[in-house]
């Protein structure tokens, strides 16, 4: 229904259920639809954004099942029962009513970039690597964090950012 | 991408099944290389095995040592307390590759069946004998700055880019696998081959074949071990050369020594003499350099990585060093140590 598959032949799209920031939702998708596609084009959730496609710039990362994940390189139908939250639900996800998530408000403190294309997947790969836990010094952050590629070289304010709410112990 | 058709089995039994049902059928896990090379049309398979519902997410304690599920995820894998305590060097080899992201998503089986990065695998404007069996090799003769100096043909001067399979061949882990034929376990060193006349073919499992777990034995050598990885970048790049070595010292004089290069073959690279050399010489720069120099008698440079050549010998002697001394490499202080 959503994407024309555009093949003679091709199989009809298979029916999935994901709980995506909070809300559960049924859908049909065409096994070839990338969860970065499902999110983007069909569900309007843009926050998450398309750099590479490639899964090398890490400007698509979402979380799976609390995982961070490059949705460019998931398909959809693989992900079926899956909880997935994206940046627009990433506040709620961490019980923060109406607010920012300490991560945004942090990288709006800190001013962890320009153009503002990477910052969604930044925030998202930050809360995963901060719930895995095994980063804890600048050195293992920036290694921790090397999925994800900010062209205006935000780099040093973007670890400021994440330390200070590691430091606070506030994130999830 | 192609348009495919999609299963989603539960059991083994209907996996292989469902892999041999259609002429060109990839089981599919993590994704993280497959989808890619959809994307680029380098796989076009007709039909997708979606294998991430099959048991075989575990690690479990297994004739001594332990038996890694073929789904157990790379990241799962590498922060592992009996991986980190017993097989350090597997743990430290796999944080040494790919991006968080990617390391959550990608298998222990999806790894070791990994494509090569060759630019030319990668291009379908371009010849490529192991894409298109026949077809030519550009590589050679052109962009081969992170190409095979060992073990090459005329056919084809890839490489295998894992870290975590470069740990595994040091660790002479076993490949259990299972198909129509029944089970059966591969050595390591026999899991991945050489391009010869053949390089579409990176391994020797075969096409109705599917990877159960990988098998460590009980030696981890977690004393003295280190992964040594050198790259353009310091994280998330693939290497240049890399070493795993381990090592087993009676006082200072070496019991055993292993080593396995990644970057430089299409498979894991060791060196049985160079190794045997090794036994009962005492743990010094100089006969480090003694089996650098065994191994890198076979090295043949093509036309734009000969810098490989020194870079592999000087990375064997620092990576002994390191796993002699017992100061393994660190992948967050990227002083090598």
């Amino acid at each position: 229904m959503l994407i024309d598959s555009g093949s003679p032949g091709a199989p009809a799209t298979i029916g999935i259920s994901l709980t995506i920031n909070g809300e559960v939702r049924e859908l049909q998708v065409a096994p070839w639809t990338t969860l970065l596609d499902l999110l983007r084009e069909d569900l309007d959730l843009t926050g998450t954004k398309k750099g590479c496609d490639h899964g090398q710039c890490g400007a698509c990362t979402v979380l799976v099942n609390g995982t961070r994940i490059n949705s460019c390189l998931a398909l959809a139908v693989m992900k079926d029962g899956a909880e997935i939250v994206t940046v627009e639900g990433l506040a709620k996800h961490a019980g923060q009513d109406g607010a920012m998530h300490p991560l945004q408000a942090a990288f709006v403190e800190r001013d962890a970039f320009q153009c503002g294309y990477c910052t969604p997947g930044q925030l998202c790969s930050a809360a995963g690597m901060i719930a895995e836990g095994h980063a804890t010094s600048r050195e293992e952050i920036r290694e921790a964090m090397s999925g994800n590629i900010c062209r205006c070289g935000a780099y040093t304010n973007i670890v400021d950012a994440i330390e200070d709410v590691m430091h606070a112990g506030a994130a999830r | 991408m192609n348009r495919f058709d999609y299963v989603r089995p539960t059991t083994v039994e209907e996996a292989v099944k469902a892999i041999g049902s259609a002429a060109n059928a990839r089981f599919i896990a993590g994704g993280t290389n497959l989808v890619d090379l959809m994307k680029y049309n380098v796989e076009r398979p007709e039909r997708l095995v979606d294998i991430t519902r099959l048991p075989l997410e575990g690690i479990e304690e297994h004739e001594g040592g332990l038996r890694i599920g073929a789904l157990v995820t790379n990241s799962t894998l590498a922060y592992d307390e009996r991986i980190q305590n017993r097989y350090p060097l597997l743990s430290s080899a796999i944080l040494a590759g790919a991006s968080g992201q990617l390391r959550n998503a990608a298998t222990t089986g999806g790894n070791l069946n990994q494509r090569t990065r060759c630019y030319y695998f990668y291009d379908e404007a371009t010849p490529c004998n192991k894409r298109e069996p026949g077809s030519g090799c550009q590589a050679i003769g052109g962009v081969n700055r992170i190409h095979a100096i060992f073990g090459t043909s005329e056919n084809c001067i890839a490489t295998h880019p894992s870290d975590m399979c470069v740990a595994l061949a040091a660790l002479e882990a076993q490949v259990r696998v299972t198909g129509p034929g029944g089970e059966r376990r591969i050595p390591f060193a026999e899991f991945h081959r050489l391009p010869g006349d053949t390089p579409q073919y990176d391994t020797t499992l075969k096409a109705d074949e599917i990877v159960l777990s990988v098998d460590l034995p009980d030696e981890g050598f977690a004393g003295h071990h280190t992964y040594l990885k050198l790259r353009d970048r310091l994280s998330y790049a693939f290497a240049l050369v890399s070493v795993a070595a381990l090592v087993r010292l009676d006082g200072n004089t070496i019991g055993e020594a292993r080593f396995a290069l990644g970057g430089v073959a299409h498979k894991p690279w060791r060196n049985a003499e160079a190794e045997a050399f090794l036994t009962g010489k005492p743990a010094t720069r100089e006969s480090f350099e003694g089996a650098a120099e065994i191994v890198m008698r076979e090295a043949k440079p093509q036309s734009e990585n000969g810098f490989k050549i020194e870079l592999a010998r000087r990375a064997i002697i620092r990576g002994l060093t390191q796993a002699a001394s017992g100061t393994p490499q660190s992948q967050s202080d990227k002083r090598i140590a």
